[in-house]
């Protein structure tokens, strides 16, 4: 199946903006998972776990000028989906505009976390805590 | 069969009444009964144990030893002396490794376990090892699920002085034979430690004629509350070991230069205990006792065998864990899709049930997998709930 362009955060917005059933949201969240690049195997390694995920994700940066260009993947679907969302509002993007991004805010407009377990969620955070990080150490550079 | 009469025992189950809960291996709901005897003890009889300059105090202690009574006829101790409260079975283990460990093993002494322990029953022993020099071995376990008996003799050549194993799996539900395998091990003289966590809410377990030196179980995959747990241990091995934590409750003089300890089983109860988890956990064994054991045993049976065979027609669906002797346990995987997912699908229809490595990673590694879905069914639950998970499996296998 090709896969599909990775959505931009306004298409995510508008569309969560009209899913009421729960499948719905899922459904898309798994769908847009399947538009993630994989990671090549060799960068599936021990290293580029984030640690504080119930399932594994991995996270590589890319520094291309004063942009942040970041691969992640994981192996569960709906995780994907999670991370096709936090790279719509993260990638390529200059370190400033990561730290100045209000993820939280996204999160709840999405209404995701609600939707989360608590132990997903705090995987979620973690990821966004790492990229923060990546994004912090790349500013003081 | 359609909902079991007890299903109106459990509070939290009408309070959901939406809920099919299917996570009761990690813990089970819990009864009128144990709620109120909790209530009750807090607001009749709370007082602190064993120093009653009152009589307030000698009620608590007599309803707190009454419950130690209660759990060691429960398991057939040969007296409540060999019955040692702790916060839970992961504590008991570690107690058994802590005080009775550098008794037994020394220097390149073999301690061993088998590939499907929960890590509870496995990082104690590891941690012994690098104390003492001691060496971890583990049985290897079959495809099945099941502990691969030759194995696990080839292992007991090597004369391990501890070995300690699980009496049901957590993840798979297999139900070892301990019949046979403990007596073997004790043949070879070692001490036999036995993690029944997942056993005591579904069959009556005897110590005595398992032939075990300890047996760790929790109170609260058993309907009672949680942090409470108890280990038996043989009243001979308790004799010889050290305290392991020290304190108030488990003396009998203190000088300044040397104490004398309690008798049993207060020298390994420092500090003031959980008491009302300790007369509640009582409560629920109350419960159970009131029931028809065998009704219970063979609607669990009957609840595995259905979900079994009702999980088995969901096409892509494969089940982890095929021993002959089952706990009401179904650990499984949908093809190409990751627990977590299903885990998640699941929760969003209001079906609760455990997904991952269930604590038993070593487990997941010998049968090549990440982790599984688990449902694990409890007296409460019903044919209604195993069609409810069915019908939620296959909706997460369309979306998936």
């Amino acid at each position: 199946m090709p896969a599909a362009a990775a959505p931009c955060l306004d298409d995510i917005r508008s569309t969560f903006g009209f899913f009421d059933a729960w499948q719905d949201k899922y459904a898309f969240l798994i769908d847009i998972g399947k538009s993630l690049a994989p990671l090549p195997e060799a960068d599936r390694t021990e290293g580029n776990l984030v640690r504080g995920c119930q399932s594994q994700v991995w996270l590589v940066p890319h520094f291309d000028g004063d942009k942040v260009h970041l691969a992640i993947d994981s192996d569960a679907h709906i995780v994907r989906g999670l991370i096709a969302i936090v790279l719509a509002a993260y990638d390529d993007r200059p370190p400033r505009q990561i730290l100045d991004f209000d993820i939280e805010g996204l999160f709840d407009e999405l209404d995701l976390i609600g939707h989360l377990s608590p132990t997903r969620g705090n995987g979620l955070r973690a990821m966004v805590a790492r990229i923060r990080n990546i994004a912090r150490e790349h500013a003081a550079s | 069969m359609t909902k079991p009469s007890w299903r109106s025992d459990f509070p939290l189950l009408a309070n959901r009444p939406d809920l099919v809960y299917l996570d009761n291996a990690a813990t089970t709901q819990k009864p009128a009964a144990v709620l109120d005897a909790l209530a009750r003890y807090y607001r009749c009889t709370n007082a602190n144990v064993h120093r009653g300059a009152h009589r307030l105090s000698d009620e608590a202690t007599a309803a707190f030893e009454a419950a130690r009574e209660t759990l060691a006829r429960r398991i057939n101790a040969r007296s409540s002396r060999e019955v040692l409260w702790t916060r839970g079975t992961t504590e008991a283990i570690n107690l058994v490794a802590a005080a009775h460990g550098p008794l037994a093993v020394g220097t390149g002494d073999r301690i061993l376990i088998t590939e499907m322990e929960h890590h509870s029953n496995i990082v104690p022993w590891q941690q012994l090892c690098q104390r003492t020099g001691a060496v971890l071995m583990a049985a290897r376990v079959l495809p099945s699920g099941e502990i691969d008996h030759d194995d696990y003799a080839a292992k007991l050549e090597e004369e391990p002085r501890i070995v300690s194993i699980s009496h049901v799996s957590n993840a798979l539900g297999t139900v070892n034979d301990l019949a046979s395998l403990i007596p073997s091990a004790k043949a070879v003289g070692a001490t036999v430690v036995v993690d029944g966590a997942q056993a005591v809410a579904h069959f009556h377990v005897d110590v005595q004629a398992l032939g075990c030196d300890f047996y760790a179980f929790s109170g609260h995959k058993m309907y009672g509350p949680t942090g409470i747990g108890v280990l038996y241990g043989r009243e001979e091995l308790l004799e010889e070991m050290p305290p392991w934590q020290s304190g108030g409750e488990m003396i009998e003089r203190v000088r300044i230069e040397e104490t004398t300890y309690a008798s049993l089983p207060f020298k390994f109860e420092a500090g003031t205990p959980d008491i009302s988890g300790a007369i509640a956990f009582a409560a629920a064994v109350d419960y159970l006792d009131r029931l028809d054991g065998d009704a219970i045993e063979s609607h669990e049976a009957s609840l595995l065998a259905y979900a079994s065979a009702s999980l088995n027609q969901v096409e892509g669906l494969r089940i982890v864990g095929t021993a002959r002797a089952k706990g009401p346990v179904v650990s499984f995987l949908l093809d190409g899709s990751h627990p977590h997912d299903v885990g998640t699908l699941l929760d969003q229809q209001g079906v609760a049930v455990r997904t991952g490595h269930h604590c038993a990673m070593p487990l997941m590694d010998a049968l090549g997998i990440a982790g599984t879905v688990r449902a694990s069914f409890s007296l409460y639950n019903s044919r209604q709930d195993v069609d409810k998970l069915c019908r939620a499996v296959r909706t997460a296998a369309s979306m998936l």
